[in-house]
């Protein structure tokens, strides 16, 4: 017990010696919460669209005033004049434009005669997210075009549209703090309890514990509480701090608080079991390197810590069905951004208990007490 | 100190220290010790003297309980560290080849730790901390990390971590390996009054001859995982025919001189050590350089340098192995860390 104490004691005095693990376990996730939280589920803007105006009747003054509306209001797009159909399909081509409309000839004509007008629409289809984007905002426009009552009101709606624009990534953003906080707990046993523990090894500092009469079960234990306390700090770090960049003020009472903080010890406790059983043999300092990329990729992708689980492939969910990392996810979701009662988090606590535990009980038996 | 019950005590084994019978250790196919015995003696500065690989970490991390033993016995203060490895451990104190100390910690920090890890009682932990401390005149830097101490100083800290529980057995793999020569005689007298102030027993590997000579009571010559001399230093050099070395380099030798200067009086062994370089193993030093002089002057072959010294633990280590130790250290040049299991360098 005091063998045990005295190895926490040992790589708590190291961390807090030096800040570089616990900045280094900070930075990744909250660059890329800040990075991923404005980069996506943001709207499109300031898309080239070329108008080819081949009719020049009133219909197609009409369709360009409705465009300048869009221009200067949500700014999907704005517009530029081609004269050339052929030249605006090349430059779609070419990347030079997002997307270009066609009003064909006699366009107002049919449009009078109720001869079925048409208007023509070129998109960079290899860009799904922009082709969407372009299609939806066009078939929004020509909709309103059609029930003439409706043009009155978009000017209104775009306006309060531009308000709620102010805070325009807030939603995504409070979406990935649970991920990024996980993330940050995992980072921390990545390098805190997987690269430290072989580098360690490699350099000796384990030859000097093996021939004092700790046992195995005590380094054990020691390691394992120490590079879950490390991962704990870092975890509630990121909380706090995301919490105030996402503006999250939910978290900070009290009875939140104890129910984040026990799910951030639950995951800390099974993200570190993890580590260490996949380490419990690995003398090559290398091999944590190395598999950091691979760990975080199966393990936080899957997770629906970015995109929900839902949308997933059928072999994709039994991973993340396993993954500890999809349980800290969507427990910490329930209490950050749903304020969920205890019961729909006592199912995540558990599991992520229990896979600590399980990793604990399978890798003292591997553990070398010897070189 | 507390009073040690000896039970499983090996019958035969009373005053001694360290006793190691038959002792094998492979990897896989390869033999790193080769079927070892010896006896340390209570109280004896013992050491391992060898080349790098010849097998003396691997042998003290078997008497340490570090990695298991192929075959044969170690006992440790009677104990046999393959039945009672707990036993053994709690009597020795062990300072790696590598450094095992936490740069990043201070002194003190990393003996209290290890004060902890073997369960010294908190007065007695801080006690034994100032007294070690001033015995290797660090009391000064104890506060210091050990980061940002010179490499003797690491090696005195790490000396006086490894005393931190009272230990009866010290064991220190190539301690001086690495350090400039002053640094290396700090060690040396630090070990010495250690010994005689704690009655520590101490087993120590190097492959430096000097330090063999001058800090051991006996010598056990390690090579190729083979015992190939064990006794004191003097007898050792005794051992080894001849009381002088005389080393003379010619400007050409001429070809069959090696066969001359065997037939010069006193000389019992000459060696070829190349570029007109002769070593000659002779009885009677000064007899024998008139004599080579004299050779040289009728035969008109012009000697560049010349030296007589008498002989040392090298020309012992060329007449138990037939090679120089010198070549072997040129060869492993620097530090070499120990490899370990499953990493292979
Ligand atoms: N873990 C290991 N696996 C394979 N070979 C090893 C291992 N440890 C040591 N050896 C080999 O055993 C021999 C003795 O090594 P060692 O005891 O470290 O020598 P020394 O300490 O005298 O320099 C060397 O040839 C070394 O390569
Ligand atoms: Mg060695």
């Amino acid at each position: 017990m005091n063998r045990m104490l005295a190895i926490i004691e040992r790589e708590m005095r190291k961390f807090f010696r030096s800040p570089t693990l616990m900045i280094t376990a900070m930075i990744f996730p909250l660059v890329q919460l800040i990075i991923l939280g404005n980069a996506f589920g943001g709207k499109i803007r300031d898309a080239r669209v070329a108008i080819v105006d081949e009719d020049h009747g009133n219909q197609a003054v009409r369709i360009r005033e409705a465009f300048s509306s869009v221009e200067s209001n949500v700014r999907t797009f704005v517009a530029v004049d081609y004269s050339d159909e052929v030249r605006a399909r090349e430059d779609v081509r070419q990347g030079r434009l997002e997307g270009a409309l066609i009003i064909p000839p006699q366009f107002s004509r049919r449009f009078y005669e109720g001869e079925n007008p048409r208007l023509g629409m070129v998109v960079d289809n290899s860009d799904q997210f922009m082709a969407n984007s372009l299609q939806t905002k066009m078939q929004e426009l020509v909709n309103s075009l059609n029930s003439p009552a409706a043009t009155a009101k978009r000017i209104p709606s775009d306006v309060a549209l531009e308000i709620v624009e102010l805070y325009p990534y807030i939603e995504y953003l409070k979406y990935l703090l649970p991920g990024s906080i996980s993330l940050a707990m995992f980072v921390s046993v990545m390098i805190g309890g997987g690269m430290l523990y072989i580098d360690d090894k490699a350099r000796g500092v384990h030859e000097g514990y093996l021939v004092t009469p700790i046992t195995s079960m005590e380094m054990v234990l020691g390691l394992n509480l120490a590079g879950a306390l490390k991962a704990i700090m870092a975890g509630c770090a990121l909380t706090i701090l995301g919490s105030l960049i996402a503006g999250l003020g939910s978290s900070f009472q009290p009875a939140h608080v104890l129910q984040w903080f026990l799910l951030i010890c639950a995951t800390s406790f099974a993200f570190n079991g993890l580590m260490f059983l996949l380490m419990v043999r690995v003398e090559d300092p290398l091999v944590p390197r190395a598999m950091f990329g691979i760990l975080n990729t199966l393990l936080y992708f899957p997770s629906g810590a970015i995109y929900p689980v839902q949308a997933f492939p059928k072999w994709l969910r039994v991973i993340s069905y396993v993954d500890p990392f999809s349980y800290a996810v969507h427990g910490l979701k329930a209490t950050l951004l749903k304020e969920a009662s205890w019961v729909a988090v006592s199912q995540d606590l558990l599991y992520l208990t229990v896979f600590g535990l399980v990793s604990l009980v399978i890798s003292v038996p591997l553990f070398k007490r010897t070189l | 100190m507390s009073i040690r019950t000896r039970k499983g005590l090996h019958s035969g084994h009373q005053g001694q220290a360290i006793s190691v019978e038959n002792i094998v250790k492979k990897y896989g196919d390869f033999e790193a010790v080769k079927g070892v015995t010896f006896d340390v003696k209570d109280g004896e500065i013992f050491g391992l003297l060898g080349p790098n690989g010849a097998g003396k970490s691997t042998l003290i991390r078997m008497m340490t309980t570090l990695i298991p033993i192929t075959s044969g016995k170690a006992f440790i203060d009677g104990y046999d560290v393959s039945e009672n490895p707990d036993a053994a451990r709690r009597v020795i104190g062990v300072i790696p080849q590598a450094m095992t100390s936490d740069i990043d910690l201070t002194i003190t920090e990393n003996m209290s730790i290890y004060a902890k890890l073997y369960g010294v009682p908190r007065a007695e932990r801080e006690r034994n901390i100032d007294e070690l401390l001033e015995a290797v005149d660090l009391t000064k830097w104890r506060d210091a990390q050990v980061k940002t101490l010179s490499g003797g100083m690491r090696r005195r800290a790490e000396i006086a971590r490894g005393l931190v529980h009272n230990p009866r057995i010290f064991f220190l793999d190539e301690p001086t390996t690495g350090l400039d020569p002053v640094s290396r005689v700090a060690v040396w007298e630090m070990l010495n009054k250690l010994k005689s102030h704690r009655q520590l027993t101490i087993l120590i590997t190097t492959h430096y001859m000097d330090e063999a000579d001058r800090l051991c009571d006996r010598i056990a010559i390690v090579d190729h995982g083979q015992l190939v001399a064990l006794d004191t230093p003097m007898a050792l050099k005794t051992s080894v025919p001849g009381n002088n070395v005389v080393e003379v380099q010619f400007l050409k030798a001429p070809s069959g001189w090696a066969e001359r200067l065997h037939d010069l009086s006193g000389v019992q062994s000459v060696q070829d050590e190349g570029s007109s370089m002769f070593r000659l193993l002779t009885s009677t030093g000064s007899q024998t350089t008139t004599a080579l002089v004299e050779l040289s002057v009728r035969a008109g072959v012009e000697i560049k340098t010349l030296t007589v010294q008498n002989t040392s633990l090298d020309d012992v280590f060329v007449h138990y192995t037939g090679r120089q130790l010198r070549d072997e250290q040129v060869k492993a040049f620097g530090f070499v860390m120990p490899p370990r299991p499953g990493m292979r360098s």
